[in-house]
């Protein structure tokens, strides 16, 4: 899909190239992560594939294609384009700002506000209410999904993303990834993603790259990048804690069925049989949902002996913090750690209670891959 | 709506009423008979259109130069030298506007052109420098996506550069406005006239209803002008 051939990139007035004579290639339906220090090429790696920056030899191709005969402004119109500062036009409304590629290209005005609307609510943002605001009145993260929708809009088959996530909190930054990680499942685009996140890279990425001082130093799966690391350099990178690494690359729902947990209680469980439950369940607490799935609380054995009443509901404790079921296995340590305790409860988009992962389950994992 | 209405039409016409009231008075209850001399209908008029065309011509060339020579030397590769342009208009700027028609009369003469001419040269300072600041100002990063959206340079000076600094260019054309319509009231000592004829001839005469009918109705201008302008901008700019 993209391939790169021996490129090389030097600016005026430095003395060693930013990128040196790079060979890579990226698959179609593949995100490619492009990771190292800062100063390392990675940027100007993927600047060049939409000429942003012209590599100052070598040859890229883009399905076959020599991407340096092509009209720059075409190419760029069929390859999407986030970068960190997220760029939005403040003079526009967010409307605005997802048409732009589709204004570009001319396209009827009712196809394009069908399509900003189905890339708004992609994205996460209801159309009827952020359609016609500025960028100036949204958060952070608001604007890096404004940022995506808008490089989505036109389908393009190729997108160059430039530490797209780097700019919000790391509570958003893992939000927006699993979000973005969902939205790709579907679309399945050829992605290069820049970042000097190395969680990030394993986390996001089908293959990693890992540069240094304007080379590829390693081109590997996650998996093959944690367990072989080509030299000292790719090993400190990605650090000691491999094992815990390796919890970015496996999502909750892999390992959900495998887990054998005491089923939740319903809010109008009678007493008896929520002390039989609670018995069952090897956390000492039972989940409680209503009628409709939707988790309510928790009940711990402790909460019985401090209350009374007839059913599930009097014993009930709120839950502060849950995942989905499209988070990472990091995601959900994160959240056991801040909560301070050895379990959390999983949930779907609907707030609908799916299963309980344990700190033991983790270990397992970390156990059967080590 | 109202507020549109007001806004755009009952302000606007009441600053204008104001200078009408100022001329009926002053034109029908003189002091003397010299002040009756001076301030009849065919003299205000005459001093009026002969300061709004100083003003206009001068000011829609300012605007026509100022603003494309702002935007040309914004391009990257006039860049450099769009730094040092900007600190000979600063240097310009300092030179009082008495000073300007003064030298434009030493060189080229009397009359109406030449004060159109020294009016035109300083107001294309503010302009040209603000719309340069104005769009040098805009975020990199907005224009690099705009360029890596597939945008052509033109349409991103159009759709992006101009309009994020509209503001900014206003900002400098009313400033230019404003000194324009004041400096205009010099344009008498070249020949130029308009409502420094007025205030020069009360002066001389010693008749301060004269003057302050001349001063008053010049600062008046100014004033509607840069209200109007002022909602011109807000119009523009809706976004920040």
């Amino acid at each position: 899909m993209i391939r790169l051939e021996n490129v090389t990139k030097k600016f005026p007035g430095m003395k060693a190239p930013a990128v040196k004579g790079l060979n890579m290639e990226v698959k179609e339906g593949d995100v490619c992560v492009l990771v190292g220090p800062s100063g390392c090429g990675k940027t100007t790696t993927m600047k060049m594939i939409n000429r942003i920056h012209e590599p100052t030899s070598g040859a890229i191709y883009i399905n076959g294609e020599d991407a340096l005969k092509m009209n720059p402004i075409k190419l760029r119109l069929d390859i999407g384009y986030v970068i960190q500062e997220i760029g939005l036009f403040p003079h526009m409304t967010i409307e605005e700002n997802v048409a732009t590629v589709p204004n570009e290209k001319k396209w009827p005005k009712d196809k394009i506000s069908k399509k900003v609307d189905e890339m708004m609510t992609l994205v996460g943002l209801d159309p009827k209410v952020y359609r016609k605001r500025y960028p100036s009145a949204l958060s952070g993260g608001q604007r890096q999904r404004v940022g995506v929708a808008r490089a989505m809009v036109s389908d393009p088959p190729i997108m160059l993303m430039d530490e797209p996530f780097g700019a919000v909190d790391p509570i958003t930054r893992a939000r927006l990834q699993n979000e973005f990680l969902r939205i790709q499942e579907r679309m399945g685009k050829t992605i290069v993603f820049v970042t000097h996140d190395i969680d990030e890279a394993i986390k996001m990425g089908d293959t990693i790259a890992v540069m240094r001082d304007g080379c590829l130093v390693q081109h590997a799966t996650p998996s093959d990048l944690l367990s072989a690391p080509a030299d000292e350099f790719v090993a400190s990178l990605v650090g000691r804690n491999r094992s815990i690494k390796r919890l970015h690359l496996v999502r909750i729902r892999e390992i959900l069925q495998e887990v054998d947990r005491a089923k939740p209680a319903t809010v109008d469980m009678p007493l008896d049989e929520l002390k039989k439950r609670l018995e069952d369940s090897d956390i000492r607490s039972v989940m409680v949902v209503d009628r409709d799935n939707k988790l309510k609380g928790i009940i711990g054995v402790d909460d019985l002996k401090k209350k009374t009443g007839e059913v599930a509901a009097d014993y009930i404790q709120d839950i502060t913090e849950s995942v989905t079921s499209d988070a990472t296995l990091n995601d959900a340590l994160s959240v056991m750690l801040e909560c301070g305790e050895g379990y959390v409860a999983i949930v779907n988009e609907d707030d609908q209670y799916e299963g309980t992962i344990t700190l033991g389950d983790l270990l397992n994992v970390v156990k059967e891959d080590g | 709506m109202f507020r549109n209405l007001w806004k755009w039409i009952i302000i606007p016409l009441l600053l204008v009423t104001v200078g009408i009231v100022i001329v009926i008075y002053t034109v029908n209850n003189p002091t003397d008979s010299l002040v009756a001399r001076v301030l009849t209908y065919s003299n205000v008029l005459r001093a009026l259109s002969e300061h709004m065309s100083l003003m206009l011509v001068s000011m829609f060339g300012a605007i026509l130069v100022g603003g494309l020579v702002g935007i040309l030397l914004s391009r990257p590769e006039l860049y450099y030298l769009g730094r040092g342009v900007e600190n000979i208009v600063n240097i310009g700027q300092t030179i009082p506007s008495l000073a300007i028609l003064a030298l434009f009369y030493t060189i080229l003469g009397l009359g109406f052109r030449v004060a159109v001419f020294a009016l035109f040269l300083y107001s294309i300072l503010p302009i040209l420098r603000n719309t340069f600041a104005g769009i040098t100002s805009v975020d990199t990063s907005v224009i690099e996506s705009a360029k890596g959206m597939g945008m052509s340079p033109f349409r991103i000076l159009a759709k992006i550069e101009l309009p994020i600094a509209y503001p900014i260019i206003i900002a400098g054309i009313r400033t230019a406005v404003v000194i324009n319509v004041g400096a205009a009231t010099l344009a008498t000592f070249i020949g130029g006239g308009g409502f420094g004829d007025l205030i020069v001839t009360g002066l001389s005469v010693r008749r301060d209803m004269v003057i302050f009918t001349g001063a008053g109705l010049a600062a008046l201008t100014a004033i509607i002008l840069d209200y109007i302008i002022g909602q011109v901008e807000q119009r523009l700019v809706r976004w920040s």
